[in-house]
């Protein structure tokens, strides 16, 4: 012990993966920027209530002077000052187009983490399963994970949500449902890769359980290669759940949900392309982030490149 | 040796051609309420339910029932719609073309901009160029597919109205032109049904294609002006997929050791570049480039509603809305089965470039 003490007070001490990662991702622009717009849609979802000008659902007839689907109002910009401020127009109900752009960003990221989440969860055991134990049941359920692969995944996730009927919830179990074999295959990857090692033997001739060696020496393993897995699952949840929602299948009116509002107003693209342009932009950079974090957290925790930076 | 292993990716294939056919069996039968009515229509009468359930073995056992299915699709039988009021293997055919012109569109689109992009970023590695196209690469695997198609429609059809960029935005033609049959400007009848008339339907309505045999140059265009703006925004993601593979193959093969003997015995950086590193490093972007095949066929759905292109996924869609479960049981089937075939055809190919594979 107190070689190990002496050693950290000359700076030899030994840094821990998150502690590496961390300082590679803040070295990578693209992570940086990623994160950056992560953080102020956090804030936003957080505080939408105070940021919002109006209330989201709030129909604006007979409150103020302004017309259905008006362009979008901005004093700084030389809009006149006795007209009611609304920086992103009015939308086909008169509602406060901004402050509903402001409260879709809670549902984008609900929608992204709780997607992922049911997917990591169900995705862990079917691979650990398959991958600790091998033999038929492995087969059993990666041939039904290679039959979800087989449909496009926007695809199925309609069907899906066909069968369970339209609305938020059943569309991100339909979308939750499709990601899953991405997780089983790299959870079940990481357990088969470390299973035959000799520390998982050693924990195992110590009288392990076989949860316990699932758990706690195999299971570890698999959590950078899910954390990098899950950032850029988020991505792609939030642009599927937002595309069921535009069909009509998922979140719906007047839930002020990006793709829904997109959805509704997409034959306005014309007369009023304002209602189509913001919601797609808002929907845009939140999975821009959640892609440049995922690449960003991609390189960072490769080993490979640990002697490149590190 | 290529064709023991073409022959163990097919048998390989047959378990998952089986699952598809079973979850979509298991879909429609999922779907909540009577499989009669869910099919025939609300306001389908009891005695036609009762010949209907007769007829497709709806009263037997469900392991039954799915061999009746099966038996069914390996006689391309598919049933009929309701709302069409036509079988459904005959909408296949006026439509699946549709989204096959499209999706082919897109990705020739997306190959023809996105690997020359990944080569130049890859070869000016760290300049101004690069980082625009890694940008723009990120940018586009960002974008909803529906919103993209809204904007470019509102660009090119509305601000670029009265200049030679306008493009019309929406449908497959424009109104007045028809695309007449190359059979029938040949002078062929073609019976109701039947294999091969059904393929020549299938190939007509393929409308470049219907265009270049029957030399109509004026069909050729107004086809090819429509397909501009909904390939564009179904090509984004894939270009920028084929784009970012490209660079990174390309900077990893660029870095390897012929690549500098090449370069050492005095052959310019172009020829070394185009000729020797080029090669080995399109064998991963072939793979990216079939598996974006496969989710061009996904986005389609979006990308047809929004150009109003009558295609399998517009139809899907309708059909979804109208609860038409014939057609939506139907449709993914087949889309399913192509996404197979395709990935198929991905790993062949892959082989054979890369002799490696084969023996793994």
């Amino acid at each position: 012990m107190t070689t190990v003490s002496n050693l950290d007070a000359e700076g030899l001490r030994s840094v821990s993966l998150w502690h590496i990662t961390w300082r590679r991702l803040f070295r990578r622009r693209s992570a940086i920027v990623g994160m950056v717009i992560l953080g102020i849609l956090t804030f936003i979802a957080l505080t939408a209530p105070w940021l919002a000008p109006y209330d989201p659902y709030q129909v604006l007839i007979g409150v103020e002077p302004v017309q259905r689907r008006e362009a979008p109002c901005i004093h700084l910009l030389g809009c006149p000052k006795e007209k009611p401020q609304h920086i992103m127009g009015i939308d086909g109900n008169v509602r406060d187009q901004f402050s509903r752009i402001l409260y879709g960003a809670r549902l984008s990221l609900m929608i992204g983490f709780a997607t992922v989440t049911f997917a990591i969860v169900i995705g862990t055991v079917l691979g650990a399963i398959a991958g600790y134990f091998g033999g038929w049941l492995d087969n059993a359920i990666m041939r039904v994970m290679d039959v979800l692969l087989a449909f496009p995944a926007l695809l199925l996730a309609i069907a899906i949500v066909t069968v369970l009927g339209p609305g938020l919830i059943n569309a991100l179990i339909a979308i939750g449902i499709v990601s899953i074999p991405a997780y089983a295959r790299v959870v079940r990857a990481s357990v088969l890769s470390v299973r035959e090692m000799d520390y998982v033997a050693a924990s195992r001739a110590l009288g392990g359980s076989s949860f316990h060696i699932l758990f706690r020496r195999i299971l570890p393993n698999a959590l950078t290669p899910l954390i990098v897995q899950g950032t850029l699952g988020i991505a792609s949840a939030i642009l599927d759940a937002a595309a069921l929602s535009f069909l009509g299948l998922g979140a719906q009116p007047p839930t002020p949900e990006w793709g829904s509002m997109l959805g509704a107003e997409r034959n306005q693209i014309f007369s009023a392309p304002h209602l189509v342009f913001f919601p797609g932009l808002a929907i845009m950079l939140t999975v821009l982030a959640f892609n440049l974090l995922g690449d960003g957290l991609r390189d960072a925790l490769d080993p490979r490149l640990a002697h490149v930076s590190g | 040796m290529i064709w023991q292993y073409i022959l163990r990716r097919l048998l390989a294939a047959l378990p998952v051609l089986f699952g598809i056919l079973l979850v979509t069996f298991a879909l429609a039968r999922l779907i909540p309420g009577d499989p009669c009515r869910a099919i025939l229509g609300e306001k389908a009468t009891q005695e036609v339910c009762d010949r209907f359930i007769e007829q497709h073995g709806l009263n037997r056992p469900i392991p039954v029932q799915f061999g009746i299915y099966l038996q069914e699709i390996a006689r391309g039988d598919f049933g009929s719609s309701i709302r069409y009021g036509l079988p459904i293997t005959r909408l296949l055919i006026e439509r699946l073309p549709t989204t096959i012109e499209l999706s082919l569109a897109a990705l020739f689109v997306s190959i023809l901009i996105g690997i020359p992009l990944g080569v130049l970023s890859a070869v000016k590695h760290n300049s101004w160029i690069d980082v625009l196209t890694m940008l723009w690469a990120n940018i586009g695997v960002s974008m909803p597919v529906f919103w993209l198609g809204l904007i470019l429609a509102y660009v090119f059809s509305l601000l670029l109205k009265d200049t030679p960029f306008w493009l019309p935005p929406s449908g497959r033609l424009s109104a007045g032109m028809i695309s007449t049959p190359f059979y029938e400007v040949w002078g062929w009848s073609l019976p109701e049904s039947g294999v091969l008339p059904g393929l020549a339907r299938f190939l007509s309505n393929l409308y470049i294609l219907n265009a270049l045999l029957t030399r109509n140059w004026a069909l050729l265009k107004d086809a090819i002006q429509h397909l501009i703006l909904p390939a564009m925004a179904l090509g984004t993601i894939p270009m920028a997929l084929i784009a970012r593979m490209t660079r990174s193959s390309m900077l990893e093969v660029l870095g390897q050791d012929y690549v500098r003997t090449a370069r050492a015995k005095g052959l310019p950086y172009r020829v070394v570049v185009l000729k020797h590193a080029f090669r080995n490093a399109l064998l991963p972007v072939s793979t990216v480039i079939g598996l974006s095949l496969g989710s061009l066929l996904g986005g389609a759905v979006l990308t047809e509603t929004i150009f109003g292109f009558s295609g399998v996924g517009r139809t899907l869609y309708d059909a979804i809305t109208a609860r038409d479960y014939g057609i939506v049981q139907a449709f993914t089937v087949v889309i399913a089965i192509f996404f197979v075939i395709i990935n198929l055809l991905v790993d062949i190919s892959y082989a054979y470039l890369d002799p490696r594979i084969r023996l793994d």
